[in-house]
């Protein structure tokens, strides 16, 4: 690259002619070019990381896909900012560019910033949105009734324009009120802040005080576009609706027009036409309805009173004579009474003929008593002397007794008893005893008979017993075909192969508990 | 029944009230001494809410504010 190499400054003459600078002079210079060249700029971009240091300055990066502008938002100006800057938001910035030579830096300050187009708007109020109904300010457990017919009605508006027209003139038809107007900016930076004052200065007039204190509240806004209703989408607008204490309508805007008031007030209305409706009612069908009720609770006092006359009247007609209710009873006792004397007479007469009839005679009872009488006399004497005497017997024969009742024949008799007893003892152990020693001595014959007759004591005497598969083998018949025979001697058992078997049969040997086969075969 | 002070109650209540005494009445289970009593109660009812119904007086006013935003007092408001 020889052409490069010739452009190239002198390197015997280091700076040339080129003026030289020291560094502050040089950055004040880029300063100047700086902000003599960008004084007033908008730029558009992404709002990149956003601190928010205690001193209230707000600092930020302004980004694109390429490129990073750091920002700062001075204090006084970010109090009065319609929209706070937000990580994520599409805005354009309006502001000076302005260097930081301490650190070889420039920056953008920035005098308003705003969303840029509708979509990065809408993005952020929904955003916003979320939050606050995540707080649970728009809870349907947070709305209050409206009152059927408030005494005063606050409306927070502007007091110039359609609106509050609108409100008043459909007031006047259904229900003329005290209406009281809190005048607002609706539209601007001033607009939610003032708006948001207003909703919280109404809340605070004390009940009874100079102001009276309105028992429903209207907050209306003609329509817009999105920017010029967005007041009523600020927070503090949305938690002084929320907070109030005094019932709320929003209307705010057209009918298709939401903005976040309408979620946070108790009800919304379409337009501030229809929250003058939902306000009050209409007083002429009150009046009529009030009509109403005072003839029905005539018609039904009247009729109340006038029934009961009736029943009355019924009811006594109903009411029998009280000569006709003694009539029967009386015409009874008339009837008995008649028929009272001549039973009477009718029961004597019967009586009297009974009398007649059966006559007693008293000379003959007072007979039949005295014989009773001397009977009883009699028997009564005899009584005593006899049981005396049935005594006297009784005892004779029991002192006659008396003196043979003696302990000795029963002593006498338990002696012998005992006597009999002792013998019978020692009967019982001799006998046994001889029992006994009879039958050990059977024991011992029987052994040493048990002892000459069995087989082991001839094994002593050179006999040998021979089994074949566990069986005694008296014969040669027996013993020939089988395979193997035991011989059992005095002094244990020999397993033996009999000749006659065939040796061919037995495998090889060596399965049998003795000596080999060939050895064995020789014996017989 | 004879409960609250009609003075005191809101139209709404004093309304609700009045259509209750009403049918009452109109079902005529009531005692007579009672109905009497309860066509009184139902007549100052009555009363109360034609007198809230005739207190239908318009009164516009915008509230003046302090510097501070505060509010100070109310002036009529003209012309609306």
């Amino acid at each position: 690259m020889p052409e490069l190499i010739d452009d190239a400054p002198d390197p015997a003459a280091p700076g040339g002619n080129a003026p030289e600078f020291t560094v502050s002079e040089l950055s004040g210079a880029i300063r100047r070019v700086i902000e003599g060249g960008f004084g007033f700029v908008r730029v558009r971009g992404e709002i990149g990381r956003v601190s928010l240091p205690r001193s209230g300055h707000v600092y930020l990066d302004l980004k694109d896909d390429r490129a990073v502008i750091a920002g700062v938002i001075w204090k006084g100006v970010a109090e009065r900012l319609a929209t706070r800057p937000e990580e994520g938001m599409e805005v354009v910035a309006t502001g000076r560019l302005t260097t930081f030579p301490l650190q070889s830096k420039y920056q953008i300050v920035i005098d308003d910033i705003r969303p840029a187009g509708q979509g990065a708007l809408m993005a952020m109020l929904e955003r916003r949105k979320a939050q606050l109904a995540a707080e649970g300010l728009f809870a349907e457990a947070r709305k209050k009734p409206i009152p059927f017919l408030p005494e005063v009605i606050g409306v927070v508006t502007s007091p110039t324009g359609a609106v509050i027209r609108d409100i008043l003139h459909r007031l006047r038809d259904r229900f003329p009120r005290t209406v009281l107007i809190w005048p607002v900016a609706v539209q601007g930076e001033r607009c939610a802040p003032e708006v948001a004052a207003a909703i919280r200065g109404f809340n605070a007039l004390p009940e009874g005080g100079p102001i009276p204190r309105p028992d429903v509240l209207i907050v209306a806004r003609g329509g817009g576009s999105v920017e010029d209703l967005w007041g009523f989408n600020e927070e503090v607008v949305v938690r002084a609706a929320a907070d109030s204490a005094i019932p709320l309508i929003s209307a705010v805007g057209h009918e298709t027009d939401t903005t976040l008031i309408d979620f946070a007030a108790d009800r919304r209305a379409p337009t501030p036409t229809a929250a003058a409706e939902m306000a009050v009612p209409v007083r002429a069908e009150l009046v009529a309805w009030t009509a109403e009720q005072e003839a029905r609770l005539a018609r039904a006092a009247a009729r109340a009173t006038a029934d009961r006359r009736q029943r009355l009247r019924d009811l006594a007609r109903a009411l029998p004579r009280p000569e006709a209710l003694l009539d029967s009873p009386r015409q009874r006792l008339d009837r008995w009474g008649e028929r009272l004397p001549a039973a009477l007479r009718a029961r004597v007469d019967r009586a009297r003929l009974r009398l007649a009839g059966a006559p007693v005679r008293p000379e003959l009872l007072r007979r039949r008593l005295g014989d009773g009488r001397r009977q009883l006399g009699e028997r009564a004497a005899l009584l005593a002397s006899a049981l005396r005497r049935s005594v006297g017997e009784r005892r004779r024969q029991f002192d006659a007794l008396a003196p043979r009742l003696s302990p000795e024949p029963l002593k006498r008799a338990d002696r012998q008893r005992a006597r009999t007893l002792a013998d019978l003892w020692s009967r019982l152990g001799r006998a046994a005893e001889g029992r006994a020693r009879e039958r050990a001595g059977r024991l011992a014959a029987a052994a040493r008979l048990l002892a000459s007759l069995g087989y082991e004591a001839t094994l002593e005497r050179g006999f040998a017993v021979v089994r074949a598969a566990g069986t005694v083998v008296t014969s040669r018949a027996e013993a020939a075909p089988a395979p193997a025979l035991e011989i059992q001697f005095r002094d244990g058992r020999l397993d033996v192969v009999p000749a006659g078997a065939a040796p061919a049969a037995r495998p090889g040997g060596g399965r049998g508990r003795g000596a080999p086969g060939g050895g064995q075969g020789s014996l017989f | 029944m004879t409960g609250k002070d009609v003075a005191a109650m809101s139209f709404e209540e004093a309304m609700a009230e009045l259509e209750a005494v009403v049918s009452q009445l109109e079902r005529g289970e009531v005692p007579l001494e009672d109905s009497i009593r309860l066509y009184e109660r139902g007549a100052a009812l009555r009363a109360h809410c034609e007198a809230k119904l005739k207190a239908a007086e318009e009164r516009v006013a915008q509230i003046t504010l302090g510097p501070g935003g505060q509010p100070t007092g109310t002036t009529p408001a003209e012309g609306l």
